[in-house]
């Protein structure tokens, strides 16, 4: 269980909070055009082009990670039949699709400070006009890996590897302390 | 801290990175007929220039591509950045 080695209480303070989110199923997708075009009609959602963006349909989200990569996360019951979609539909066609849904943990920061917070272990630009909502990109927070997806304004979707969650935690909750976490 | 641009995801802070060693050096097609010394220099010897430099750089903890880089060793000034498979431009 992810709760024996994480703890996952939210954490508050004035203006952030930092809170474990819900179950997602996960998939790592790579393929080229063809590829990309069968696994969107599968997914039922066009997986973006554009470099570091998101795109949502319903309970599901595609985020590009690279030029021919992307992190599909889905509902945990989804997944099994979206894996079997994508089999029949990419038939054929080059690519790579793995099952990640246990290797990952998602962490939700929000509040008018969540940008602030950030940008205390990562040095990108984290106002609205140069990552604006829909944007994610893989980066690093202190000495860890992680990806970091706006979802609202003052909301990001956090994606950490399962062994580097305390680490990105106890790391957020450091910045925290200072609005009094 | 340098801010690296890569051809994908365009500027970043360099931690993102790492560096990936002289750009376009070609691998031989065949390598049987070599003496030691020929296939010891394709896999050792560089240019170390003091200058204008071709470089090729893995922005790992992003989108994970490696691409290439044309760099002033001098002044860590980058002229150009471009995708692993183009050729280096010809202005720099
Ligand atoms: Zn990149």
């Amino acid at each position: 269980m992810l709760s024996d080695i994480v703890e996952t209480t939210a954490i508050d303070a004035d203006g952030v909070r930092l809170e474990t989110l819900p179950a997602f199923g996960r998939l790592n997708f790579r393929g080229r055009a063809g590829a990309v075009a069968a696994m969107s009609e599968a997914f039922g959602l066009a997986l973006p082009e554009a470099s570091c963006r998101a795109a949502i349909a319903g309970s599901r989200a595609a985020l590009w990670l690279g030029p021919d990569e992307w992190l599909l996360l889905m509902l945990p019951t989804e997944t099994d039949a979206v894996i079997a979609a994508a089999a029949s539909a990419l038939a054929g066609l080059p690519h790579s699709l793995v099952d990640i849904s246990e290797r990952q943990y998602a962490l939700g920061l929000s509040g008018r400070l969540a940008a602030t917070v950030l940008a205390g272990g990562n040095p990108l630009d984290f106002d609205l006009s140069t990552f604006p909502v829909g944007m994610c990109t893989r980066t690093i927070m202190g000495k860890a890996e992680l990806a970091i997806w706006r979802t609202e304004p003052d909301r990001f979707h956090i994606e950490v590897w399962r062994s580097f969650a305390p680490y990105i935690r106890g790391f957020l909750r450091e910045h925290m302390r200072e609005f009094g976490a | 801290m340098l801010i690296i641009p890569c051809p994908h995801c365009g500027p970043r802070p360099e931690l993102e990175f790492r560096y990936g060693g002289q750009a376009h050096i070609a691998r031989p097609v065949d390598p049987s007929p070599l003496s030691d010394e020929e296939w010891a220099s394709f896999l050792y010897s560089r240019d170390n220039e003091r200058g204008i430099h071709a470089e090729r750089w893995r922005h790992i903890h992003g989108c994970a591509r490696f691409f290439n880089v044309v760099r002033d060793t001098t002044t860590d000034q980058i002229l150009a950045s471009y995708k692993t498979g183009e050729f280096r431009p010809e202005a720099v």
